[in-house]
C-alpha cells in the first residue's frame, strides 16, 4: 500500500448513520470509502440483505454474503431494535452524533416511530437527513411497492435496452442499476448539503426519488421526446434511436465480441488500410477503394451522412472494415490493436475480464481486502477515481451482525464540523420543497 | 445546484469540439451548432464562452479563469491538455489550492490511458455491457450513454469531497475518474462472486438480467402483453407475493407444487416463465400492474418515453422535466434533478449556451477586460 493511500479520505471526521436498506447501501459505502465514520444499523438478527445471494462458496447465512460484503465495506455495524424504548434511546445517541442520516424506510415508517427527520431535527439542527425512497416521500406514488426491475422498467432505462428482435423482451440493465442511480445522487444530495451547511447554519431534508433519478439518466429516449416527441426503438448493443443505426457489436475471430465506432477522422482510414496492408487483407477487403476516398476527402461529417450519400457510404465503408477486421483476429487483439492504432474500439468484458485486465490491475483498482475471521485476503473492486490528497480507499470489510454495538456509541459527541467555517459560495434555492416537512 | 459553471469551447472549428452542438433532436426545421436539442439537455444554467487555445493570448486567458476558479474540469484523453500547457502542476502555479478533475474512459494512468472512448467503449470494457441481456443471445448492452451519466456523477461527488476536504485543509488536488473503473464499481457482487468463488459471469445460462439471482426471485422478469411491444414487468420478491399473484393467475394454473417456495421456483424458472407469460399475453399492461400492486407485487408496464414523462404523477408532480429558455430554441423541456432539497433546491431555467454566448460576460464582466480588448481578441481569432 503506498504512501497516497494511507491519507485520510476527503470525509475524514463526517459521520453518518444509516439504516441498513437494499437501495442505499451503495450511498453507505461511497462515504465509508471516502472516508465518513459510517454506521449502519441493522435490525436485532441483521439486516435482510445478508441474506442476498452469492454467498461465500455458495453456503448461505447472514456472515457470509458476498452482496452484503460488497456494499458495506469499512462499516461500523450496530443493532437496533425500534420496538424496544432502551434501543430507540440508543438511535437518537447515535442519530444526535451524526452529521448525515441515510435512510431508505418506506415513507410513514420512521413517523410512525416518532423516529422521522420532523421529529430529530428541531434538537439537532445541523442534520443532513437524506432518505431514498421510491418515488419520493411525498409523491402520489409514494406507497406502491417497487424493486431494482420495476423501477427500471418504469423510469425508461429497460425501454431502450435490449434486441432489434423485437419479440425478445426489452432488457433490465444487470447489476441493480436502479439503486446505484438512487444512490448516486443521494451521495450528491448529501454533499451538496453538507456543504451548504456552512453557509447555511443548519442542515435540510434531502429527499431522493429512485424513479426520478433513473428516469434522468437514459439520455436519448427522454430529450427525444421532450424535443421532438419522437420515441427512440431499442436496438441491439447500440444506442436506442429514432432510426435504425447500423449494427455494431461484431463476434470476433475468437468467439469474443467487440465493437466499432463509426470512423471519422482521416487518420482513422488511414489507420485501417495501414492496418489491412500490414495483415495482408487489403485485397479481401472489398470495400477499400472507400477507405482511400476518405483519406482524400479528410474524412467524414458524422452530421452530414443524412445527406450526403458519398459519406454515408464510406461511413458504412469504415464499419465494414472494423467487422472485417475484428473476423480475422482474436478479440483482444482486435481491442488493442485498434486502440494503438488510434481507432476507437471497445471489448466486451465480463466482470472477471475486468478485474484481472493488465490495465485495471496497474490502476490498482483491485483491491485487497483482510478478513480476519477467515484468515484470507479477499479481491474487492476499488475506486471509481484517485484523488492526490484525499483518496477513496475500501477501508475494511463490511460489519458482522452488531459487530460494533460498543465501539459505535464511543465517539458518540465527537463531531467534527468540516464544512461550517468558509465563505459562501453563490447559489439561491427557491422555496422551501413540499417534502421538507414529510408526514 | 447554484455553482457558477462556465463552460470553454474552441472558437476555431465552430463549436465541433462537442458533436452534440449541432446534432438532433431539433425544436423546428432550423439547424446549426446551436439549435441541438442534446446539447441543450445536458448544458443547462451554464455559461459558454469560446477560447483559442493555440494563441497564446488565448492560453493567458484561460490562466486568468483558472485563477478565479474553484475547480477546472476537463474530459480529455490523458496527455491532450497538458500539452497544451495545462496539466495539473501548471494550473497549481496559477491557483494553489485549485482542484483539477480528469474525466476520461481510462484514466490518466494505465496502459490504456490514451485510448479513445465514447460512452458504449466504455460501458463494454467495464463489465456492464456483458451484464446486460437475456440468457442464450450475445449481450444486449446499455441502449443509451449510462455511463456518461456516472462518470459525470461520481465527479460531482470527487468535486464535493475534494471542496469539503479543500475546506478542511486548504489543500487542492488532482482528481483522475477513469470512467471504466467507475462502471466496473458498479459489477460489483459479479465481481466478488469471481474472486472469491471462483464463479464467472460468462457460464451457461448467464447472464440474464431480466432475471434476479443476487437476491433470488423468481417469477422476476418482463412478460409481453396485449398490443404491439407492450410489456409488463413483474417481481414477486417471496412467498407471500407469489401467493397474491397465483391467486390472481387462478388455482388451476398456480396449483403446480413447484412453485410454493422460492427454491423450486428459481429451479424451474423456464417453466414458470412460460406459464405468466401465457397469462399475460391476452392482458392489457396496465390494469394488470395495477391489480398486482393492489395486492402488494411490484409490478409496472415498460414505459415508453411519453408515458414517464407525459403522464406519470411520479415524474410530473416531482416537477422533473422544467422547462428553460434558450437563445434561439426558445423554450425547451429539459431533465431536471431527481433529488429535492429542503433549503437549496435546484433552479433549472435558463437554456445551454450558444457557442460564446457569455463571452463578454465572462471575460469582461468578471475578468475585467475592456469591450477594446475583446473587439480586439475577436478580431485576432482569440475568441
Amino acid at each position: 500500500m503506498n504512501a497516497a493511500a494511507e491519507r485520510l479520505g476527503p470525509l475524514a471526521g463526517v459521520r453518518v448513520t444509516e439504516l441498513a436498506s437494499e437501495h442505499g447501501a451503495f450511498a453507505g459505502k461511497i462515504f465509508a470509502d471516502l472516508g465518513a465514520d459510517v454506521v449502519v444499523v441493522e435490525p436485532p438478527g441483521g439486516h435482510g440483505s445478508r441474506l442476498f445471494e452469492p454467498f461465500l462458496d455458495d453456503i448461505g447465512g447472514p456472515e457470509r454474503s458476498l452482496w452484503w460484503w460488497h456494499y458495506n465495506t469499512g462499516k461500523l455495524g450496530v443493532t437496533i431494535d425500534l420496538d424496544d424504548e432502551y434501543d430507540v434511546d440508543r438511535f437518537r445517541t447515535l442519530v444526535a452524533s451524526s452529521d448525515i442520516v441515510l435512510e431508505g424506510e418506506p415513507p410513514g415508517r420512521l413517523a410512525a416511530y416518532g423516529l422521522d427527520y420532523g421529529d430529530l431535527a428541531p434538537k439537532d439542527e445541523h442534520l443532513v437527513w437524506v432518505s431514498i425512497t421510491p418515488f419520493g416521500r411525498a409523491n402520489p406514488r409514494a406507497q406502491e411497492p417497487v424493486t431494482d426491475l420495476t423501477i427500471l422498467a418504469a423510469a425508461g432505462p429497460a425501454w431502450s435496452c435490449g434486441y432489434d428482435d423485437h419479440s425478445l423482451p426489452p432488457v433490465r440493465p444487470g447489476g441493480n442499476q436502479g439503486y446505484h442511480t438512487a444512490s448516486l445522487w443521494a451521495v450528491m444530495g448529501a454533499l451538496v448539503a453538507l456543504w451548504a451547511r456552512r453557509r447555511l447554519g443548519t442542515g435540510q431534508f434531502v429527499d431522493v426519488s429512485m424513479h426520478a433519478a433513473s428516469n434522468v439518466t437514459t439520455e436519448a429516449a427522454t430529450y427525444e421526446w421532450l424535443v421532438a416527441h419522437a420515441t427512440v426503438e431499442r436496438q441491439t448493443f447500440r444506442h436506442a434511436a429514432i432510426r435504425p443505426t447500423p449494427p455494431r457489436l461484431i463476434r470476433a475471430f475468437d468467439g469474443g465480441y467487440v465493437i466499432g465506432a463509426l470512423p471519422r477522422h482521416a487518420s482513422e482510414f488511414t489507420a485501417l488500410i495501414d492496418w489491412m496492408v500490414e495483415l495482408s487483407l487489403a485485397d479481401a477487403f472489398d470495400e477499400f477503394f472507400f477507405l482511400e476516398m476518405a483519406v482524400e476527402r479528410g474524412g467524414i461529417v458524422v452530421s452530414g451522412i443524412e445527406i450526403d450519400p458519398e459519406a454515408a457510404a464510406i461511413g458504412l465503408a469504415g464499419n465494414d472494415a472494423l467487422r472485417f477486421l475484428a473476423e480475422h483476429l482474436p478479440a483482444k487483439d482486435f481491442f488493442l490493436g485498434a486502440q494503438r492504432r488510434g481507432l476507437p474500439v471497445g471489448i466486451v468484458y465480463a466482470p472477471e475480464d475486468v478485474i484481472e485486465d493488465e490495465h485495471f490491475v496497474a490502476r490498482g483498482f483491485p483491491v485487497h481486502i483482510y478478513h480476519e475471521d477467515l484468515d484470507r485476503w479477499l479481491i474487492y473492486p476499488g475506486a471509481p477515481f484517485h484523488a492526490s490528497a484525499s483518496p477513496w480507499r475500501v477501508r475494511g470489510r463490511a460489519p458482522h451482525i452488531g459487530e460494533h454495538n460498543g465501539a459505535a456509541f464511543d465517539t458518540t459527541g465527537s463531531r467534527e464540523n468540516p464544512v461550517a467555517t468558509a465563505s459562501g459560495l453563490n447559489g439561491e434555492g427557491r422555496e422551501r420543497w413540499k417534502s421538507s416537512n414529510p408526514v | 445546484m447554484g455553482a457558477e459553471v462556465i463552460r470553454v469551447e474552441d472558437p476555431v472549428k465552430e463549436g465541433s469540439w462537442d458533436a452534440l452542438r449541432g446534432m438532433p433532436p431539433f425544436v423546428d426545421d432550423r439547424r446549426g451548432r446551436d439549435l441541438g436539442g442534446a446539447f441543450n439537455n445536458h448544458n443547462v444554467e451554464k455559461l459558454g464562452v469560446t477560447l483559442n487555445l493555440r494563441t497564446d493570448r488565448g492560453k493567458e486567458l484561460l490562466r486568468e479563469l483558472v485563477a478565479v476558479s474553484d475547480v477546472v474540469t476537463e474530459n480529455f484523453s490523458a496527455d491532450v491538455l497538458a500539452r497544451l500547457g495545462f496539466s495539473y502542476e501548471e494550473l497549481r502555479a496559477i491557483k494553489d489550492d485549485i482542484i483539477y478533475v480528469s474525466n476520461s474512459g481510462f484514466g490518466h494512468a494505465g496502459p490504456y490511458r490514451k485510448f479513445k472512448t465514447w460512452g458504449p467503449i466504455v460501458q463494454a470494457c467495464c463489465g456492464l455491457a456483458f451484464s446486460t441481456g437475456i440468457a442464450g443471445q450475445p449481450p444486449a448492452g446499455i441502449g443509451f450513454s449510462y455511463m456518461d451519466h456516472h462518470g459525470a456523477s461520481f465527479m460531482a461527488i470527487a468535486i464535493l469531497a475534494a471542496l469539503i476536504h479543500r475546506d478542511r485543509t486548504g489543500e487542492g488536488q488532482w482528481i483522475d475518474i477513469s470512467c471504466t473503473d467507475a462502471g466496473a464499481l458498479l459489477t460489483g457482487p459479479a465481481i466478488l462472486d469471481y474472486t472469491v468463488n471462483d464463479r464467472p459471469l460468462r457460464r451457461p445460462h448467464s447472464p440474464d438480467s431480466n432475471r434476479s439471482p443476487s437476491p433470488q426471485m423468481a417469477p422476476h422478469g418482463i412478460y409481453p402483453s396485449a398490443g404491439e411491444d407492450n410489456w409488463i414487468a413483474i417481481a414477486c420478491r417471496n412467498d407471500r407475493d407469489w401467493r397474491h399473484m397465483a391467486a390472481l393467475i387462478g388455482p388451476d394454473s398456480a396449483a403446480d407444487e413447484r412453485w410454493t417456495n422460492l427454491a423450486g421456483r428459481v429451479a424451474a424458472q423456464d417453466d414458470l416463465d412460460r406459464l405468466i407469460a401465457e397469462w399475460t399475453r391476452s392482458q392489457g399492461r396496465d390494469e394488470l400492474a395495477a391489480d398486482l400492486r393492489r395486492v402488494g407485487v411490484p409490478a409496472t408496464a415498460v414505459q415508453r418515453p411519453a408515458e414517464r414523462m407525459d403522464d406519470d404523477a411520479g415524474t410530473l408532480d416531482w416537477e422533473l422535466w422544467p422547462t428553460v429558455t434558450h437563445r434561439e430554441m426558445g423554450k425547451v423541456r429539459v431533465d431536471g434533478i431527481p433529488i429535492h432539497l429542503s433549503k437549496t433546491d435546484w433552479i433549472i431555467e435558463r437554456g445551454a449556451p450558444c457557442l460564446g454566448e457569455h463571452n463578454n460576460d465572462v471575460f469582461g464582466g468578471l475578468l475585467g477586460h475592456s469591450n477594446e480588448e475583446l473587439r480586439e481578441m475577436r478580431e485576432a481569432g482569440v475568441l
